[in-house]
């Protein structure tokens, strides 16, 4: 009591970092924006229109599954706009309204809400969406758009990843159209360049760490350079094709289904980089991102287990005996 | 501030993790100053880990600074010597700035501050002198814990002690009083080491200053560098300037390489580590004999109109300290003792200064007021930044459900509450408090 006032007493620590959850997520969205202003060039404003349902559909989801439940409302943490917005990423700019919709409501509810909200999901939510989707509605989910022609050609825009697949390589867009997006495929995930700005600015403010996507599309690399024989120019094309990007920057890095500890980390991205490595090559889908990452979600809590540190100062030989244990 | 400095030895191995902690060093270019003498102080019998002591005055006995007030026949504990010279008026229970009770002697200064007569410099040739001096000068570790000092040196030969490492390294925000003394009293605390070594017989000293402190680090130097006989070697080591790099196990792995184990000491791996202001206080204590009647604090933060280091008779009280830095500019909202991410948040300023407070500061609303608590979003920041390796998170779910075993393998029993891990927390979690709740918990059904 000061003045007749009451203090405030609280345990310590009584100074705490500027860093919060919305500032995060908000991070998350500016970096996302740089490839969704390419695919407004490339795909055309319907892009925009795909973004808003899906974003909406979200944030009521959120705000609607909240209230039921009679839990805090959390729409002003922002994660529901990430989750929207990846997974209007995920989809052909084609794709119909009420389809995108019902993806994001399917990541809130299902995968994020039913499990206990932000933090507590076992697997992404906007991979789930996609993958529900492509099972359910496949012919939209695969309905691509010739790059700043804005209209759908279902003959000449086989995404690279088939045409890789087939060997048919007279119609790959070349290696700068690539880079800067101008190819078919979802409409978040076709600008390289775009994206990796995104990753670095994410890595620049300390919201993720680069490890995951580094080992992630390192093992792809490794992978296709063994298979292509040292082919360079193959395993650039499989770099820059499909989701791998998108993937490995913004979905693998997601906090609540990837490891915490650095080890940890490293062992997600080398098991995501096989997955998609082999799905690519000897499965029947031409794209494996989705399934990899998804794999990866539910190994995670036995990556943990695994890679625990021990506590400080542990002895080498009890280090050794608690592996074993 | 800030300034690195170069070509200098810096840590052996470096600290995991540690969260990059505002600085706040407002008060490094304020020079100690002495407040005048208190009306009154109230001196508590428990100002350090250990046994209390047991008032020896009663009320109405004339008493003079330095005058053993208090002492405890057990191993570890520290006498209590009176800091005013006056009148005791009271021997009776009051209320310690953590919320516990202790009996407490109450002196009324007669304004003169009259030494006691008693008083005179110790004769110290053999280990056994020095430990008795250290013992009778009531000296506990002033960066914070009160650990009894004499107990620290007191250490078994057969442990193999090489190495005195001192602690300079000031890592919590505000606090600038060490740094101060190594500016102010930079041959007390050579002097000081120079004698431990000598008669303790240490292999190696190494004094440790983080580098955003580089006028302590050249002062300091400059002394160890003119030494004049060769067995004066003293090491001088910069380290990266990070929270909590002060911390006792953090400090002996960048000064040696070496890590203490969960549950053991510096001891356990051939270290002792020291306070920096007091090391000084040993060499001035030989010198004059004059028992720990005061100290150094800083007083900071935002409610505070004029921050500044004072030097101050312990048992003041800490509400005529703050006057004496005048008064509150903003209106206080929270008041802590000791550093903002270790420190002890106060109920009033009706309490007395102890021996180990390092600083007083009082924060307005807008520093008092933290982010509102959050779900936790898995980002693993509080693991990152742990320096014990601990993955707070998974500690929290473990008290949460209450599961014992996971608590076990959890390893919580060696965090240290630094605060790293809810300082880093995007969603404003309070892990320190499940940290202790966690130990708590394994404490309970260790009894059982």
């Amino acid at each position: 009591m000061v003045n007749g006032k009451l203090l405030t007493v609280s345990a310590s620590p009584h100074v705490r970092s500027v860093q919060t959850t919305t500032k995060i997520m908000l991070d998350v969205i500016i970096a996302l924006l740089p490839a969704l202003a390419v695919s407004v060039v490339a795909f055309g404003p319907r892009v925009l229109l795909v973004c808003a349902v899906s974003v909406t559909c979200a944030i009521l989801a959120e705000y609607a599954s909240r209230k039921i439940m009679k839990r805090s409302t959390t729409i002003g943490d922002l994660s529901a706009i990430v989750t929207g917005l990846l997974v209007a990423f995920n989809m052909p700019s084609t794709i119909p309204f009420w389809m995108v919709g019902l993806g994001s409501i399917i990541a809130i509810v299902v995968v994020k809400q039913f499990f206990g909200g932000i933090g507590q999901n076992f697997a992404n939510p906007a991979i789930v969406a996609r993958i529900v989707l492509l099972l359910s509605f496949g012919a939209e989910m695969t309905s691509w758009v010739k790059p700043l022609t804005w209209k759908v050609d279902a003959v000449s825009t086989a995404t690279t990843l088939a045409s890789l697949k087939t060997g048919v390589t007279e119609n790959l867009p070349s290696f700068g159209d690539m880079f800067l997006g101008m190819r078919a495929g979802c409409l978040g995930e076709t600008c390289a360049a775009a994206l990796i700005i995104g990753g670095i600015y994410l890595c620049i403010k300390k919201v993720i760490k680069p490890i995951i996507p580094l080992t992630y599309i390192g093992t792809v690399a490794v992978i296709m350079l063994l298979k292509s024989h040292g082919n360079l120019n193959f395993v650039a094309y499989e770099l820059l094709s499909g989701g791998l990007l998108l993937g490995a920057i913004f979905m693998a890095t997601d906090y609540s289904t990837s490891p915490i500890n650095t080890k940890g980390k490293v062992i997600f991205g080398i098991g995501c980089g096989i997955i998609t490595a082999l799905i690519r090559m000897f499965a029947s889908m031409t794209e494996g991102v989705s399934f990899a990452i998804l794999i990866m979600n539910l190994l995670v809590p036995y990556i943990e287990k695994a890679t625990t540190p021990k506590p400080f100062g542990t002895p080498k030989k009890e280090k050794k005996e608690a592996a074993k244990a | 501030m800030a300034k690195k400095i170069a070509g200098v030895l810096t840590a052996v191995k470096k600290v995991r993790g540690g969260a990059k902690v505002p600085h706040r060093k407002n008060t490094a270019e304020t020079e100690i100053v002495r407040i005048p003498t208190p009306s009154k102080v109230v001196i508590p019998m428990s100002m350090h880990i250990g046994a209390p002591c047991e008032p020896v005055v009663k009320v109405g006995d004339e008493v003079a600074v330095g005058q053993l007030i208090g002492d405890s026949d057990k191993f570890v504990s520290a006498p209590i010597h009176a800091t005013v010279s006056g009148k005791v008026v009271e021997v009776g229970n009051v209320k310690l700035p953590n919320g516990t009770l202790s009996q407490a002697v109450t002196i009324e200064s007669d304004g003169e501050m009259r030494l006691w007569d008693g008083i005179k410099p110790p004769k110290v040739e053999t280990r056994e002198d020095l430990i008795k001096a250290v013992r009778d000068s009531g000296l506990v570790g002033l960066g914070g814990a009160g650990f009894p000092t004499h107990v620290k040196l007191n250490f078994p030969p057969e442990k193999n002690i090489d190495t005195l490492v001192i602690n300079a390294a000031e890592c919590e925000p505000y606090i600038t009083v060490d740094y101060r003394e190594c500016i102010e009293n930079s041959w007390d605390i050579l002097s000081g080491v120079y004698t431990l070594k000598d008669i303790l017989g240490f292999k190696q000293v190494i004094i440790a200053v983080e580098d955003n402190k580089p006028e302590a680090f050249k002062v300091l130097k400059a002394i160890a560098d003119n030494k004049v006989d060769v067995k004066d070697e003293v090491k001088l080591m910069t380290l990266e300037s990070k929270y909590p790099q002060g911390a006792e196990k953090m400090m002996v792995q960048s000064a040696t390489g070496r890590q203490v184990p969960p549950g053991k000491l510096p001891a356990d791996v051939g270290c002792v580590v020291m306070n920096v202001a007091s090391v000084a206080f040993i060499a001035r204590y030989l010198k004059t004999g004059k028992p720990l009647v005061s100290r150094s604090l800083t007083v900071d933060g935002s409610a505070i109109a004029q921050p500044k280091n004072v030097r101050v008779p312990i048992g003041t009280n800490i509400g005529e300290i703050i006057d004496f830095c005048g008064g509150f500019g903003e209106e206080p909202c929270k008041i802590i003792t000791g550093g903002p991410m270790m420190g002890l948040s106060i109920v009033g300023t009706d309490l007395p200064v102890l021996k180990q407070n390092n600083a007083i500061l009082a924060f307005s609303k807008s520093d008092a007021v933290l982010k509102p608590e959050k779900d936790c979003i898995r980002c693993g920041k509080c693991a990152a930044v742990c320096p014990m390796s601990l993955v707070p998170t998974n500690i929290v779910k473990a008290v949460k459900a209450k599961d014992v075993d996971m608590l076990n393998k959890v390893g919580v029993m060696v965090c240290m509450e630094c605060g790293s891990c809810a300082f880093a927390c995007p969603a404003g979690k309070p892990l320190v408090q499940h940290m202790r709740l966690a130990k708590s918990i394994l404490r309970e059904e260790a009894k059982k």
